[in-house]
């Protein structure tokens, strides 16, 4: 299989210090904090540690990363599912445009992703008068609070999908409509069982993504407790109020959301890996 | 079921692709359309399957006038280069997808479309194969599947473009008479679009031979044999040998040179002559007729013999004779050249062979 290097046993001093510097620095920069998040997590017991998710404030700001996590993935994905499907099956004026634009999000700070919502929908925003008339409410709220997380993570399922669906080419597409399949027919039964393991990886990724993002969160949320604070800013708040505990308790959450996901992937790369075998194999 | 191209033009930009271009397919019948690359002859099948939009002209199928009709609703049979099999179905599944995606009522029943897949396996020699993914496939054997994928939903007509094209030597030519089994078997009108003339003319009932989107000949192999309408359709068909010559009363001419114009020809003039190494004859004897050379090479193993010859005036000429008359010449060795038969290029006096292509009058086809 093209990519596979033969591997060596390791050997001799140089490798072994190599191997230690590498093991010692995840030690130090990942394994170090997940462990003190566990320690402090329940240093005062495990009774103390389930009462912090009693608390109905951080209750609150689960049940509010969820529903952000619950609309913000499917509208990236159809997102991410029409923008790889007009890049890499068709040619129109403006493609790499588009493409420079998708992958915005990604070197721009979370806090200028959340300042842009500001500017547009804040008090002193050009559609304030208007959003102040009608009475909706955006910066400060759900809908801030979801559309700057969906700026964050819009990226992450398009460009999962736009290498291989440009690799897939249109060609099947073609075959399945001169064989008489309608448009979404061709997408349900060609298109999307073709992408289906990267677009999983895409999602996963993507949801990460939302339920931990802090930066963007924390210019539009107004940090109104109960209310508009999503899981990590009811970590920050309960830690600058010195309840560890609490905060760690709720950090534990979104580390064991880190070792979900990165069990779900490994898994899904394995799936997808198998799927591809299949798909390219002898 | 008969297909009638009428007319059809399409542009490109600035490129004309096809230039009025008319034909018609007889029920059953097996088409080539062989050519060059850029003679158009892929953008016409691809017109016929409805993939591009003609600028102007028709295309009736048995009297429905496609042009009318989506790529989807034509139901036309098409067999890719590159396979383009869905990789994430099983062959059985493939081969099924045409019947499966009809709507409602006039899709048939699950047995009636497993009959159906069967069936077609077995025409296509893949029985046993059934389940297997695509790229568990040889490549001979994805394109079978993919033949047995465009006829399973009973097409009107079967399109294949360059089907052999990323396929090794020896199974192209063993699919290339599995394919004119499979037409004979099952009856459909068949075009398939080639780049390869030995392919053209070993399948097809009819050949049409295009060039910068015109046909240039449109006939059974052995009519583009016996008269080729053009020196770009003799060129096109076999390698040739060029002569300067004189052309008179049929006849082509050039110091001692002296060979019948295929068709006879009423032009006079001066031209070139063109004509296959296999038409080409040789004479070791001192005397007689014939364009005196000199042999430079005697190559190739086997029944058949290539005799390198250079004329004079410098011109390079190939003779194939058998092995036993072959054996008469050495390197060196001086000899008369004459042809059975040749095609004479009125318009290439130049040396630019390429402007003949251009000048060349077009002739109209029935």
């Amino acid at each position: 299989m093209i990519g596979t290097v033969a591997r060596r046993p390791i050997r001799g001093p140089i490798p072994i210090a190599l191997l230690l510097i590498a093991l010692g620095w995840i030690g130090l920069t990942i394994g170090a904090p997940l462990a003190t998040v566990l320690v402090e997590a329940t240093a005062k017991g495990s009774d103390a540690f389930f009462a912090a998710f009693g608390d109905p404030d951080a209750q609150a700001a689960i049940r509010l990363t969820l529903i952000v996590a619950a609309i913000a993935v499917p509208l990236n994905a159809a997102f991410g599912l029409a923008a790889a499907w007009s890049i890499a099956k068709f040619n129109f004026r403006g493609k790499s445009l588009l493409l420079a634009i998708i992958d915005l999000p990604l070197s721009m700070s979370p806090v200028v992703s959340g300042l842009v919502w500001v500017l547009l929908f804040g008090a002193n925003g050009w559609f304030a008068p208007w959003l102040e008339a009608a009475d909706i409410k955006i910066v400060f709220a759900l809908p801030g609070i979801v559309l700057g997380t969906i700026l964050v993570t819009v990226p992450l399922i398009a460009r999962e999908l736009i290498p291989l669906m440009s690799a897939q080419g249109a060609d099947e597409e073609l075959a399945a409509s001169t064989l008489g399949a309608g448009g979404w027919t061709t997408f349900r039964r060609v298109t999307l069982p073709n992408v289906r393991w990267a677009l999983l990886h895409g999602v996963l990724l993507c949801n990460a993504r939302a339920m931990g993002e802090f930066g963007a969160v924390s210019v539009l949320s107004g940090h109104i407790r109960g209310l508009t604070e999503t899981l990590p800013l009811h970590v920050e708040a309960v830690y600058n109020e010195y309840d560890f505990v609490g905060a760690f308790a709720c950090a534990t959450l979104l580390a064991g959301l880190a070792v979900v996901t990165l069990v779900a992937k490994t898994i899904l790369e394995r799936a997808g890996a198998s799927a591809a075998k299949k798909g390219s194999a002898k | 079921m008969t297909l009638a191209v009428n007319k059809i033009s399409k542009q490109f930009g600035r490129f004309p692709a096809l230039n009025s271009v008319s034909l018609q397919a007889r029920e059953g019948e097996f088409l080539a359309l062989l050519g060059p690359s850029g003679s158009g002859k892929t953008t016409l099948l691809r017109v016929i399957a409805g993939l591009d939009k003609p600028d102007q002209g028709s295309v009736f199928m048995d009297g429905v006038d496609f042009l009318k009709l989506s790529a989807r609703e034509r139901r036309v049979g098409l067999v890719f280069q590159q396979y383009a099999l869905f990789r994430h179905m099983t062959v059985a599944k493939n081969i099924a997808f045409g019947l499966d995606v009809r709507p409602g009522k006039s899709r048939p029943s699950r047995q009636a479309i497993k009959a159906r897949v069967d069936e077609l396996l077995a025409l296509t020699h893949i029985q046993g194969l059934g389940d297997r993914y695509p790229a568990q496939l040889s490549g001979g054997q994805r394109q079978r599947v993919a033949v047995a994928r465009a006829l399973a939903f009973e097409p009107r007509i079967l399109l294949l473009d360059e089907p052999f094209g990323a396929l090794d030597t020896k199974v192209r030519k063993e699919l290339r008479s599995e394919l004119r089994r499979i037409h004979d078997e099952t009856g459909v009108t068949t075009i398939l679009v080639t780049h390869d003339q030995e392919e053209a003319m070993a399948l097809a009932d009819r050949v049409v031979l295009m060039n910068r989107g015109q046909i240039e000949q449109l006939g059974s192999p052995q009519e583009l044999d016996d008269a080729p309408a053009s020196p770009f359709v003799f060129e096109f068909l076999g390698e040739c040998n060029r002569l300067p010559c004189k052309v008179s009363g049929g006849v082509a001419l050039n110091n001692g040179f002296a060979a019948p114009i295929i068709g006879g020809g009423t032009s006079e003039g001066e031209g070139e002559a063109l004509f296959r190494p296999s038409d080409t004859q040789l004479d070791s004897g001192p005397v007689g007729d014939g364009l005196p050379v000199r042999v430079v090479q005697v190559g190739g193993r086997g029944a058949l013999r290539t005799i390198e010859c250079q004329a004079l005036s410098g011109h390079r000429l190939f003779a194939e004779l058998p092995e036993h008359l072959a054996g008469h010449f050495e390197a060196g060795q001086r000899a008369r050249l004459t042809a059975r038969r040749v095609v004479v290029d009125i318009k290439a006096k130049s040396a630019d062979p390429s402007a003949s292509h251009l000048e060349a009058p077009t002739r109209e086809i029935a």
